[in-house]
């Protein structure tokens, strides 16, 4: 179902005319109200009167994850404080959070945004959509929680953890949609299991997984596991949370970017330069209807693809491929690339094996080594070493035909990689500090 | 004919045998034979015990990851060429041993082998005829 047929539904010119016109003045607000973007405008030679046409776009300067820590925590907000209702932060791994402020009409976007996605994903009035994302300064909780309001469904809060409630109350309350992350989804229908319980059994139909990369076949595997579809959305905190771009469930086929309120741009990582259409390049995501913290030309991190052909959903918003991982999770073992998403698809293509997997790379002598830990559950665990010696060189011998590298595999026994009850830890990378 | 054996994944860190004997060893459970194969990452511990299925349970409980499999037990004379002569005769047979250990009786001067062979009916259809002895299950528990 779409949501809002008006605008989800218009014509690519009339998405760009919009685009045009809400990125001018974006530009002309921040370049009027964020000292930041003053002064780094004027480094690039370029001012608001000089953005005539969309492909003006491009010579505009970038903003960094590390231009927000710089101007902490309020120092990009483009209006006073007095008027931010709401501020989340995500969670800093290393140093600051970064922070970000919503007025009254960005909180309405949001919802209308959430709204769009779950609509998107088939949800709709008289769901009962069971929340499990972190509430809190985390986005996703409350990102989701308004989007649910919004269409009319009653919502759960469950936020995250205190997983043998979650599914006490998923069964008694007859959840029909989950949010959660992807792993944490997994997590949840293992937990079931080993109470006795099977979700397929349940009223849940459909999960919104997201805040983490996911592949193919991992979805595959909830679908499997939960007897439900699994639609996969995207979001980040910088740009708004969840709900900046979703799969319909018509296609499922790649994510619905909301092109009425953000532009995106592929771009070479390495280089900056803007991508032909359809190449594969790290995301990078322009505001144009925020007031509290707008952003020009955001990098996300992520890589992914536009896909610029039609939907069959009928909505003309461009499509992202999905995420292929971020460019900051990319490990580079001698030389190579490898994106913890690549060793998952492989993983998952063995008969059997579970996703629980954790990466650990080292440096021996110089020389960067890669493990790859696998659980061996009942399903591939054989008495005879000889047939666990085969996977271990199955699994590599995969590896090695994906990706060209060698690595060890491990085989640990089940639950001794850490579960998450939110975002997976995937790497373990002793080579730094 | 055959006897259930109970096969343990262990990972190759300090404290994980005694785990498995500690958890049987709760619930009154009985080890009468055991062997460990082992490599640099990990070993398999397999098990004779008491009762098989109850082992099964508590180690799963316990978040082993266990698997039933089915041996055979053989009575060997105990003195020089006794196992030998079961190989011999195993070996005319054309029966390929997986893996095999040994227990001796508190009593008699039989020992017994535990035999995982790739073909577990030929082996039980053609061993006897061979003149070889298959221990039952409940004799190990009672010799």
């Amino acid at each position: 179902m779409i949501w809002n047929d008006e605008f989800e539904t218009l014509p690519r010119e009339a998405i760009e005319s919009l685009q045009l016109k809400r990125l001018q003045q974006t530009v002309a607000r921040v370049q009027a109200t964020v000292p930041f973007y003053r002064d780094a405008f004027a480094r690039a030679g370029v001012s608001a009167d000089k953005i005539r046409s969309l492909d003006d776009l491009r010579r505009l300067p970038f903003t960094l994850k590390q231009d927000m820590r710089d101007n902490y925590p309020y120092g990009l907000f483009a209006v006073p404080l007095e008027q931010i209702v709401r501020i989340h932060a995500s969670s800093g791994t290393t140093g600051k959070p970064t922070v970000v402020g919503y007025t009254r009409r960005d909180i309405d976007t949001w919802s209308e945004l959430m709204a769009r996605s779950f609509a998107a994903a088939g949800a709709g009035k008289g769901d009962v959509i069971h929340n499990a994302y972190g509430y809190g300064l985390f986005t996703g909780g409350l990102g989701a929680h308004y989007g649910a309001e919004r269409i009319g469904a009653s919502v759960i809060p469950m936020s995250g953890g205190n997983t043998k409630k979650q599914i006490m109350i998923m069964q008694d309350f007859g959840s029909t949609v989950l949010t959660c992350t992807p792993s944490y989804c997994l997590f949840l229908a293992e937990a079931a299991r080993e109470e006795g319980l099977d979700i397929r059994d349940f009223k849940l139909r459909v999960g919104i997984h997201g805040a983490e990369p996911w592949s193919e076949a991992m979805r595959e595997e909830i679908e499997e596991k939960l007897g439900i579809k699994a639609i996969d959305i995207y979001g980040l905190s910088e740009i708004l949370g969840p709900g900046v771009g979703i799969e319909c469930v018509e296609a499922q086929k790649g994510l619905h970017i909301w092109e009425d309120h953000f532009i995106p741009e592929i771009i070479d990582p390495e280089s900056g330069e803007v991508l032909p259409p359809g190449e594969k390049g790290e995301l990078v995501i322009t505001t144009i209807t925020k007031e509290g913290i707008p952003l020009i030309r955001y990098r996300t991190r992520d890589i992914t693809r536009l896909i610029p052909e039609p939907c069959i959903c009928g909505r003309t918003h461009m499509r992202l491929e999905r995420m292929s991982g971020r460019s900051d999770d990319m490990l580079i073992i001698r030389g190579v690339n490898v994106f913890p998403s690549q060793i998952e698809a492989v993983l998952f293509n063995i008969e059997g094996v579970e996703p629980h997997y954790q990466l650990i790379v080292d440096r021996e002598e110089s020389l960067d080594t890669l493990e790859v830990q696998v659980e061996v559950n009942e399903q591939v665990f054989s008495d005879e070493i000889k047939e666990l010696q085969g996977l271990s060189r199955r699994i590599q011998k995969d590896i090695k035909d994906l990706l060209g590298v060698t690595c060890k595999v491990r085989l640990v026994e089940p639950k001794t990689i850490a579960r998450s009850e939110g975002k997976a830890v995937r790497v373990i990378d002793k080579r730094k500090g | 004919m055959t006897v259930q054996q109970i096969s343990i994944f262990i990972e190759n860190k300090t404290g994980r045998l005694a785990e498995v004997t500690r958890v049987l060893g709760n619930a009154g459970i009985n080890i009468r034979a055991l062997s460990l194969a082992d490599t640099s990452d990990f070993g398999i511990l397999r098990l004779i015990v008491d009762t098989p299925d109850r082992a099964l349970e508590v180690l799963k409980a316990d978040g082993f990851t266990v698997s039933k499999t089915e041996v055979i037990a053989v009575e060997v004379p105990d003195r020089p060429s006794g196992l030998n002569s079961i190989l011999e005769k195993l070996d005319q047979a054309g029966i390929n041993v997986e893996y095999m250990y040994a227990f001796v009786e508190r009593s008699g001067e039989n020992a017994i082998i535990i035999f995982r062979f790739d073909d577990i009916q030929r082996a039980i259809a053609t061993l006897p005829e061979a003149g070889v002895t298959l221990v039952k299950s409940e004799k190990i528990f009672t010799a």
